[in-house]
């Protein structure tokens, strides 16, 4: 059950990759992203079964790097596995790993592939992984590869400012951005920083705040940031109140307001404590609930392009979410 | 073990405080262990880490080291400086293979002449049992240890 | 200055397995400073290695000695007779000193009793703090004297990242966000503009991903000198 296909308007800007995310949000409509996480094996089958739980509810799906520094299966190579089964890719790059020459490689390797979009991402520190001896690159930072990519891309050129046989890579550049990270003064600068860098999307933090990421909007849009990119917010079904509180207690950038940690404790209220099931599917549901209310509640924020889910290792909450956020079916758009 | 041993304990005692009790002790005749032989010092923030290795390398079987009470250290932190040595030491002491409880520090007033004497007694007591230390010099054969 | 810290006592035992007699060099420059090998601390390792060895049968003989700096040929070259006696040297020098020794003494035997850390200052007493990894292309003057390449874990030019949290480091609570403090200072001194621009990637070619660094001065050198480094 798709939509029917949709022609982007005559004012839609040239498109720069062609993506399916790209035509969404170059249509106007309001865009879904998912995230899928690559598996700590080679086994190519629990990609696809992952697949079918998003396809058909987003419009792309990042698919994240090495996330906190533990080792995976490479975020290009899953993106691969992505493309035959009609799930569009949004890859992710670190700078923790790859110095500017693996990088360029990587791209020139993944446009090759077809792949679009790519988030472009300073990384979480190795400490925090299985491999925390390992040398960290960090040869460039997130800021300078989304202006190396964007280079590369409208310039065709390389870093060292080599030319690109037959043109650079169409990519539809994004980043990442932290609302509420500290120092919170200083965010709205950054996100700018970004856009100015070559950034065609953003993909924000979790928000739990509307109250707060609002705020952040107004100073993102006043500083002309919000009409030069496309900023989808980040969003995350709880799972339970323990996970409430530790996003609330122990992520940077994240702040949980205690209302929904009350809600959330509440779900339960009334299942017995040896029902772990039962309270298990009653966060759940709420969580889910939260989550479809603030979708809806960030739809309302001047500058919000849409929203990016992040259902950690959750990946069946996705569905129910979209479809509850009146987000389904999700639209086709044609190439221009 | 012999029973002839008879430990050798330096005792590093700072001037203000720890000496005078031991000369209150004296005074007072509250018997300590002749082991202890008595070094005066100006403060216990005075003794350096090779000075406690040294006196162990010359086959010292205990060290003690008698301060002030904290919070009354005549140099004002003297005395807390010369806990982290000290407890430095012991972890030194651990490596080396000397068991840490050989050094101890105390804490005590120019008025406490019995605590001192009693204290004093102790230590010899903890290192008696332990045994001769590992490091004194070898007995020729037929003397005692 | 040259920041480093003592080996543990069991590894530098395991690296004089054999030896009869050392001696402990210690250094009068960096390391006296830092607290790790100056003539204190080498008479203390030099003394813990004798009663450790003793204790376990097999005494070891440690000489205690000191020179100015060991990364300069002039107070290296003093050693020269009075090293003849030693099976090995331990060295509590730095890496530099370590090195400058062995170049100097190749047929004896060098062993490193310290770790050198970093380039750094003491921020408190008995507290070091990195300060600079030596990149060969100082921007201080752009980021208000804090440095994002020694100080950031994630050596951003561009910082902060989403991990800096109430002015630490995503890494370690005792750890400050470099670009916590860039930021602050570029506040107080009227440097924020600065700051969005975007700095380019670096030319990581002058640090020591070029390859091993040198420098030479040519207002020091007579023409025709060998710059093989012979005393």
């Amino acid at each position: 059950m798709s939509a029917p296909a949709e022609a982007l308007p005559a004012s839609a800007p040239r498109l720069k990759s062609g993506s399916n995310l790209e035509r969404v949000l170059a249509a106007g409509q309001f865009a879904v992203t998912a995230e899928l996480g690559p598996p700590r094996s080679w086994d190519a089958e629990s990609i696809r079964r992952k697949i079918t739980l998003l396809k058909g509810y987003c419009d792309a799906a990042n698919v994240t790097d090495n996330q906190t520094a533990v080792v995976r299966m490479s975020s290009i190579a899953t993106a691969l596995l992505m493309q035959p089964e009609g799930l569009e890719p949004i890859i992710q790059m670190t700078c923790r790993d790859r110095n500017r020459i693996a990088m360029q490689s990587d791209l020139l390797g993944a446009a090759a592939h077809g792949i679009r979009n790519l988030l472009c991402l300073s990384g979480d520190h190795q400490s925090f992984g299985d491999h925390p001896g390992a040398k960290n690159v960090h040869d460039i930072d997130s800021i300078q590869m989304l202006a190396m990519v964007r280079a590369m891309r409208d310039e065709g050129k390389l870093q060292s400012g080599s030319e690109i046989k037959g043109g650079g890579p169409p990519l539809y550049i994004g980043a990442a951005a932290s609302p509420f990270a500290h120092p919170t003064s200083m965010r709205p600068y950054r996100l700018r920083k970004k856009v100015l860098a070559g950034a065609d999307f953003i993909q924000t933090q979790l928000v739990y705040d509307v109250a707060a990421f609002r705020e952040y909007m107004k100073k993102v849009v006043d500083l002309g940031a919000a009409e030069q990119t496309r900023i989808l917010a980040g969003v995350g079904p709880l799972k339970s109140p323990g996970m409430a509180r530790h996003l609330r207690d122990n992520v940077p950038g994240v702040t949980v307001p205690d209302a929904l940690v009350k809600r959330m404790e509440a779900a339960a209220r009334g299942i017995d404590e040896s029902d772990k099931e039962g309270r298990r599917n009653a966060w759940a549901a709420e969580g889910q609930k939260i989550c479809v209310e603030l979708i809806q509640q960030l739809r309302e924020v001047p500058g919000v392009a849409g929203v990016h889910i992040m259902a950690i290792e959750w990946e069946q909450a996705v569905r129910p979410i979209v479809e509850a956020a009146g987000l389904l079916p999700r639209p086709v758009v044609d190439g221009a | 073990m012999s029973a002839t041993f008879e430990p050798e304990v330096v005792a590093f005692c700072c001037r203000h405080c720890a000496y005078a009790a031991a000369d209150l002790a004296g005074s007072a005749r509250q018997a300590y262990p002749t082991a202890v032989k008595v070094i005066e010092l100006p403060c216990t923030g005075r003794i350096d880490i090779i000075n406690l290795l040294h006196a162990f390398e010359n086959g010292a079987d205990g060290v003690l080291i008698a301060g002030c009470l904290e919070g009354k250290c005549h140099y004002l932190k003297g005395n807390l400086h010369a806990k982290q040595r000290v407890r430095h030491v012991q972890k030194l002491m651990d490596d080396i293979g000397l068991e840490h409880e050989r050094a101890r520090m105390i804490n005590i007033s120019a008025a406490m002449g019995v605590q001192f004497a009693q204290l004093a007694g102790e230590h010899v007591e903890t290192v008696r049992k332990l045994g001769p230390s590992p490091l004194r010099p070898k007995p020729r054969s037929g003397e005692a240890a | 200055m040259i920041v480093a810290e003592q080996k543990n006592l069991q590894e530098i035992r395991r690296m004089l397995q054999g030896r009869k007699k050392v001696l402990a060099l210690g250094c009068g420059t960096c390391v006296t400073v830092c607290l790790a090998g100056g003539r204190q601390e080498t008479a203390a390792l030099a003394s813990s290695l004798r009663m450790a060895s003793r204790i376990d049968g097999e005494p070891l003989a440690v000489d205690e000695s000191i020179v100015q700096r060991q990364c300069e040929w002039e107070y290296v070259d003093s050693l020269a007779q009075q090293l003849e006696e030693y099976d090995a040297v331990l060295s509590l020098g730095c890496g530099v000193g370590v090195q400058t020794l062995a170049e100097r003494f190749p047929n004896k035997r060098i062993f490193p009793a310290l770790n050198t850390k970093f380039m750094g200052m003491p921020t408190s007493h008995g507290v070091w703090e990195e300060r600079c990894i030596g990149c060969g292309n100082c921007i201080l003057d752009k980021t208000g004297g804090v440095c994002p390449v020694s100080r950031c874990a994630k050596q951003l030019f561009n910082g902060p990242c989403g991990g800096s949290e109430d002015g630490h480091c995503e890494v370690s609570k005792g750890t400050s966000c470099a670009w916590h403090n860039i930021w602050q200072r570029a506040e107080a001194l009227g440097m924020v503009d600065a700051l969005m621009e975007i700095t380019p990637p670096k030319d990581w070619s002058t640090s020591r991903d070029g390859g091993p660094r040198r420098i030479v001065r040519d207002d020091l050198r007579l023409p025709g000198e060998d710059t093989e480094g012979k005393a």
